[in-house]
C-alpha cells in the first residue's frame, strides 16, 4: 500500500501498540504532525523537550512499554540529549523521532540542522538516520525490537522532512532480526549447577538486586529465591521495589547513602550474587576494598558487564526472571541462620535514624509520613539530591515499578516530567513527585502540560533553599564553603502553583505536615506543597565518594 | 599486550565512526584501524590493532560486539594467522644513490612505483618486522613522505566464521 513516510510511521506506531507519544512540534516535524492529527494514538504536548523524554522514560518505567518521543530538528533534538543520555544509563525502552532537514539539505549547516545521529552516538543503543522511505516500516520496527528486548535502551530515528513526504511502501514485518544483534542463551546446566553448588556451601550470602530485576519483571522470582535460600537482598536505587522493603530480608539500599546494615552485610558476605546490577562507583566505593571476601556471581543480560568491573567467580549471563527460574528449581539451600543473626543485631545498633524533635521539619519525617499515607500502589518519582537519597532512605517501596528515580545519570529535572509519564501510563495511581527547590526549578515548566492534561500529581518539595546534596559535600569536604550552593531567593511555589491554576500549601511546623499531606493526596486534582525543612539537615549514613563501604559517616 | 580484532561490521555509513566513537570514549588505545569490503558487499572487514591487558581487550571485544552493526568479533592474536601492511615510502634519491635505493628495495622484495626528479615512491608489504627494518634502512636517504595503510591479518587454514 502507498502512503506517505509521515503516514508510515503513524500506521507503523499503531501497529506496535503505541498508545500515547510525547513530543513538541517543529518545522521537520510538521508533516509527521499532520498525519498525527487524523490518528487515534495520544499526544501529549511538553513545555520542552528534554521533559518530553523524562516523560516517556516515566511512561515506560511505570508501565514496562517502550516510550516514544518526536521533537523537531536542531534544538529541539538537542534538546532532548539530556533525557536520552538517562534513558540510556538506566536501560529504559524508548524510541525517539527527531525530525532533519532535508536529505538534500543535510551537511550545509541548514538552518535548524544538527547532526542529531552524530550527538548521540554514545548514549543510544542504536540509531538510524532514514534515507530512503521504503524503509521506514522495517527501520521502526527495529527500533522498537532494539528499544525493548535484551538491555533495553533509547533508539533514535532521525527523519528527514522529505523522507516524510516522499511516497512510500508500507510493507509492516512481522520480524526483524540483525546479524550483528543476538540475545543471550540462556545459561548452560554446569553454569546453573555450578551456581547452586556454590550459593549452597555459602555462610554469608547477600543478594545484590539492581534495576535489571524490575526491568526483567523478576521481582517475584527475586523474593521467591531468597525466601527458599533465606539470603538477604540489599537494592540499588535501581532496584529499589525487587523485594518489599519492610520484607524481613530485605537490608534496604546499599552503597554511598545505604543503609549501616546493607554495608556491612555486603563488606563481610562470603557470596555476593549479584543480579541485573552493574557494580557501580556509588554502590561499591573503592573497588579494592568491596566485599573482598565475597565470591560473586554475576547475573546479567548484558555479557558486557560481567567483569566491567569486578570479577565474578560465575557468570550467568540472561535475562534475570529466566535464570532465577533455573536456579530455583535447582536450589541448594545453604546455612544462614547464624549470618541472618548478625545481620539482625546489626539492623537493631545501626537503624536509619533522625530525631524529629523541636519546631522544624525532618525531611525523613515528611517522606516516612508520605509513605504511610500513600500506600504500597503509588509511584513515587524523585528529583536528585538529598531529597532523592531521603526518598530512597525512608520510602520503602512494596512494589516493583513504583519508585522511580534517576539513578545512572543523576538528572535534576527529572522527577517532575517523569511523574507526567507515569501518571499518563498508569492514570489510576497516585503519583507523587519528592522534589527538592533547584532541581523542581530545572523543569517546573511542566506544570502546564500537567494542567492541559489534567494530571492529578502531587510534587512534595523539600525545600531547603540550598543546592542541598552539593552543600552537604562542601559542608563535610569543604570547610563549609558554600560555594553558589544557596538558592535564594527561592520562588513562592504557592504562588506559583496559583498562576498554573492549581493547589499549593506551604508546611512550616512539624504538626501540619500529615494535615497537608492527607490534605494534598485527597485533592482531586493537582497539588504542590512546599515543605519548608530544616535547612542543614544531612543525608547519613554516607560513604565518602571512593571510599570503603563500611567505613560510614554520621552512623 | 597488543591484540588484533578481525571484525566484521554492516557496510554502512557511520559504521567507522561508531567502533571510533566506542573507543575514545571508553578510553581504549587503537593503534591502528584498517577497513574495507569483503566478498560480500554487504560486510565489510575491520583489522584492529589494540593495547591492553587481557580484562581491558576482553571488554573491547564485549562492547563491540555489543553494537548493532558489528557482525562478530575475534581476537585472533593468538591463532595462526597472517598480517601485513602496506607502506608507500617517498624518499630523496639523487641519481648517485639511486642504484643503493634499489638494491636494498630488491632485499626488501618492494617496489619503486614511480620515478620523480629526485625522489623515488617505493611501495612494500610485509609485517611490521619487515615494515619498520625497510624505513629504517631507508631513512638515511632522507624519507619526504610516508603512508602506512594500518595492518590487515587473516587466521590461516579453516575459514574464519567456521572458527
Ligand atoms: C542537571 C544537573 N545539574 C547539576 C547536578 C549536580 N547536583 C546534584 S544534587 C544537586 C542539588 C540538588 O538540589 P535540590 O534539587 O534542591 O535538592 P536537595 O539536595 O536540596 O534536596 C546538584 C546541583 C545534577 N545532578 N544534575
Ligand atoms: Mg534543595
Amino acid at each position: 500500500m502507498k502512503m506517505t513516510g509521515a503516514e508510515v510511521i503513524i500506521k507503523a506506531l499503531e501497529r506496535e501498540g503505541v498508545e500515547v507519544i510525547f513530543g513538541y512540534p517543529g518545522g521537520a516535524v510538521i508533516p509527521l504532525y499532520d498525519k498525527l492529527y487524523d490518528s487515534s494514538i495520544k499526544h501529549v504536548l511538553v513545555r520542552h523537550e528534554q521533559a518530553a523524554a523524562h516523560a516517556a522514560d516515566g511512561y515506560a518505567r511505570a508501565t514496562g512499554k517502550t516510550g516514544v518521543v518526536i521533537a523537531t530538528s536542531g534544538p529541539g533534538a538537542t534538546n532532548l540529549v539530556t533525557g536520552i543520555a538517562n534513558a540510556c544509563m538506566d536501560s529504559i525502552p524508548m524510541v525517539i523521532f527527531t525530525g532533519q532537514v532535508a536529505l538534500s539539505a543535510i551537511g550545509r549547516d541548514s538552518f535548524q540542522e544538527a547532526d542529531i545521529t552524530g550527538i548521540t552516538l554514545p548514549i543510544v543503543k542504536h540509531s538510524f538516520l532514514v534515507r530512503d522511505a521504503n524503509k521506514l516500516a522495517s527501520i521502526v520496527k527495529a527500533a522498537f525490537h532494539l528499544a525493548g528486548t535484551g538491555r533495553r535502551g533509547p533508539v533514535l530515528i532521525d527523519l528527514p522532512k522529505d523522507i516524510q513526504t516522499a511516497e512510500a511502501e508500507f510493507d509492516y514485518p512481522e520480524q526483524i532480526s540483525f546479524r550483528g544483534y543476538r540475545l543471550p542463551a540462556e545459561p548452560s546446566a554446569a553454569q546453573i549447577y555450578q551456581a547452586v553448588k556454590t550459593i549452597g556451601l555459602s555462610r554469608r550470602p547477600v543478594i545484590y538486586a539492581g534495576g535489571g530485576v524490575i526491568a526483567s519483571g523478576a521481582a517475584k522470582e527475586l523474593k521467591e529465591f531468597a525466601e527458599k535460600t533465606q539470603i538477604p537482598v540489599t537494592t540499588t536505587l535501581m532496584g529499589k521495589g525487587a523485594i518489599p522493603e519492610d520484607h524481613p530480608l530485605s537490608l534496604g539500599m546499599v552503597g554511598m547513602h545505604g543503609t549501616y546494615y546493607a554495608n556491612f552485610a555486603v563488606s563481610h558476605s562470603d557470596l555476593l550474587i549479584a543480579v541485573g546490577a552493574r557494580f557501580d562507583d556509588r554502590v561499591t566505593g573503592r573497588l579494592d576494598t568491596f566485599a573482598t571476601q565475597a565470591k560473586v556471581i554475576h547475573i546479567d543480560i548484558d555479557a558486557a558487564e560481567l567483569g566491567k568491573n569486578v570479577r565474578p567467580h560465575h557468570v550467568l549471563n540472561g535475562d534475570a526472571k529466566q535464570v532465577l527460574q533455573e536456579l530455583l528449581s535447582r536450589v541448594e539451600i545453604p546455612q544462614t541462620k547464624e549470618w541472618l543473626e548478625q545481620i539482625a543485631v546489626w539492623k537493631k545498633e545501626h537503624p536509619l535514624s533522625y530525631c524529629q524533635d523541636g519546631d522544624k521539619i525532618k525531611p525523613q519525617y515528611v517522606i516516612e509520613q508520605l509513605r504511610k499515607l500513600a500506600g504500597e500502589d503509588a509511584i513515587v518519582t524523585t528529583e536528585v539530591g538529598q531529597n532523592q537519597m531521603w526518598a530512597a532512605q525512608y520510602y520503602k517501596v512494596s512494589k516493583p515499578g513504583t519508585f522511580i528515580s534517576s539513578g545512572g545519570l543523576g538528572t535534576m529535572g527529572f522527577g517532575l516530567p517523569a511523574a507526567v509519564g507515569a501518571q499518563i501510563g498508569r492514570p489510576d495511581d497516585l503519583v507523587i513527585c519528592i522534589s527538592g527547590d533547584g532541581s523542581f526549578q530545572m523543569n517546573m515548566q511542566e506544570l502546564a502540560t500537567i494542567v492541559q492534561q489534567q494530571l492529578p500529581i502531587k510534587v512534595i518539595i523539600l525545600n531547603n533553599g540550598y543546592l542541598g546534596m552539593v552543600r552537604q559535600w562542601q559542608e563535610l569536604f569543604h570547610n563549609k564553603r558554600y560555594s553558589q550552593t544557596e538558592l535564594i531567593p527561592v520562588p513562592d511555589f504557592v504562588k506559583l502553583a496559583d498562576a498554573y491554576g492549581i493547589a499549593g500549601y506551604r508546611v512550616k511546623r512539624p504538626e501540619e505536615v500529615v494535615p497537608a499531606l492527607e490534605q494534598a493526596i485527597n485533592h482531586p486534582g493537582a497539588v504542590i506543597v512546599d515543605v519548608v525543612i530544616d535547612r542543614e539537615e544531612n543525608v547519613y549514613p554516607m560513604v565518602p565518594a571512593g571510599g570503603t563501604l563500611t567505613k560510614m559517616i554520621g552512623v | 599486550m597488543r591484540h588484533i580484532l578481525a571484525v566484521l561490521v554492516e557496510n554502512q555509513p557511520g559504521v567507522l565512526t561508531r567502533v571510533a566513537g566506542l573507543f575514545s570514549r571508553r578510553g581504549y588505545n587503537i593503534e591502528s584501524l584498517a577497513v574495507g569490503q569483503t566478498h560480500d558487499p554487504e560486510i565489510s572487514r575491520m583489522t584492529i590493532v589494540v593495547d591492553g591487558d587481557d580484562r581491558v581487550i576482553e571488554q573491547v571485544v564485549k562492547q563491540l560486539e555489543k553494537l548493532v552493526d558489528v557482525i562478530n568479533v575475534r581476537d585472533i592474536s593468538e591463532a595462526e594467522h597472517v598480517d601485513r601492511e602496506l607502506v608507500l615510502i617517498k624518499v630523496k634519491a639523487e641519481p648517485k644513490v639511486r642504484g643503493e635505493i634499489m638494491q636494498i628495495v630488491d632485499i626488501f622484495r618492494a617496489r619503486i612505483v614511480d620515478i620523480g626528479h629526485n625522489s623515488l615512491i617505493i611501495e612494500c608489504t610485509g609485517d611490521e618486522g619487515k615494515i619498520k627494518a625497510i624505513e629504517k634502512s631507508l631513512r638515511p636517504f632522507g624519507i619526504l613522505e610516508l603512508v602506512r595503510t594500518g595492518k590487515i591479518a587473516m587466521v590461516r587454514g579453516p575459514k574464519y566464521e567456521e572458527e
